[in-house]
């Protein structure tokens, strides 16, 4: 494979499983904002998202009981959405010069 | 810092995002001077890297987390217009599909973490990589970028709460708290991006955007003791 190639499978590579494997052991510890807004007393004012219910909603897949599997999938469906997505904007800002 | 619903009022929210709205349309024009057909993949590439790196919370503080915002870190990769592109398609995908972020939030959200973490971040890249040359220079200058871009974040959200919070409290005392928690998490923001941008640079230094003209002369002199 060309060294151009192996970079961007590398690259792939690298950000599927961080995504996919890693996301699991992420912290599940509130945010800065979060734990800020709870200390200050403004969390209650938070109101429901809208689209709460989408079936990726909390980066889970909905229907799927198994944590670890539904955060790998969610993961793994928003790296290849970003990808294709980002990389056709781009394509065409480049194109458009 | 995905903020939900709720904690800003509809005209701050919805006058940030007409701000946002109107950077992003500047971003869109001046993106296609950084971008190349090179570079349009690493863009893509950046972008679901930062979407992944997003999830990762790392433990801060007794009960607190915080996680990569990837604002200075798309800024030295793929170039400041195409790194708030970037980060902005992020928060966005988040707010639509993984209802991370509100949706009346998501224009101050944008401003926040993709914005004002590139305005910030790169600034701070330029001024360190003007004191410090070459490759130590980018490397230095990509953890003290992403550190100081986190508390700007950070304080760009207390300046929208102090317009437009729907509590009543005292906006010092919000600051202080989000400053100094947000400095913690500018830490791991740092050590992330030195690590990723070290890692571009020893595989593929025309990569990155922030090095160019910088890493690029290293390479010639050691070009030319080989031959």
């Amino acid at each position: 494979m060309k060294l151009k190639n192996r970079f961007f499978a590398l690259g792939v590579f690298v950000t599927l499983i961080l995504a996919g494997v890693v996301s699991f052991y992420a912290s599940g510890d509130p945010d800065g904002l979060e734990k800020v807004a709870e200390e200050k007393g403004f969390l209650a004012d938070a109101t429901d998202h809208g689209l709460g219910d989408s079936p990726l909603a909390d980066y889970g897949v909905s229907g799927i009981a198994d944590d670890r599997l539904s955060v790998a999938l969610a993961g793994t469906i928003g790296v290849f959405l970003m990808l294709a997505l980002s990389t056709l904007m781009f394509k065409f800002l480049a194109k458009r010069k | 810092m995905h903020a939900p619903d709720g904690f800003i009022n509809a005209p701050v929210s919805l006058g940030t995002g007409a701000v946002s709205a109107s950077i992003l349309a500047v971003a869109l024009s001046k993106a296609r001077a950084e971008l190349d057909e090179k570079a349009a993949p690493m863009a893509g590439l950046v972008a679901a890297y930062v979407f992944a790196a997003q999830m990762l919370n790392f433990p801060v503080a007794l009960g607190t987390s915080g996680h990569l915002m990837g604002g200075a870190l798309a800024a030295i990769l793929v170039g400041p217009w195409t790194g708030m592109i970037a980060v902005s398609t992020v928060v966005i995908l988040q707010a639509l599909l993984f209802a991370d972020g509100g949706l009346t939030a998501l224009g101050f959200n944008v401003f926040n973490m993709a914005i004002i973490t590139v305005i910030a971040g790169w600034l701070v890249f330029q001024l360190v990589t003007k004191i410090i040359s070459g490759r130590t220079g980018v490397i230095v200058g990509a953890f003290l970028a992403a550190l100081v871009s986190v508390p700007a974040s950070a304080s760009a959200f207390v300046l929208q709460y102090a317009l437009g919070g729907t509590g009543t409290l005292d906006i010092m005392d919000v600051f202080i708290a989000m400053f100094s928690v947000h400095v913690l998490i500018g830490i791991g923001e740092g050590i992330i991006t030195l690590l990723t941008v070290s890692a571009v640079l020893a595989l593929r230094p025309d990569l990155v955007f922030g090095a160019r003209g910088k890493v690029k002369a290293e390479l010639e002199i050691r070009e030319s003791k080989v031959s």
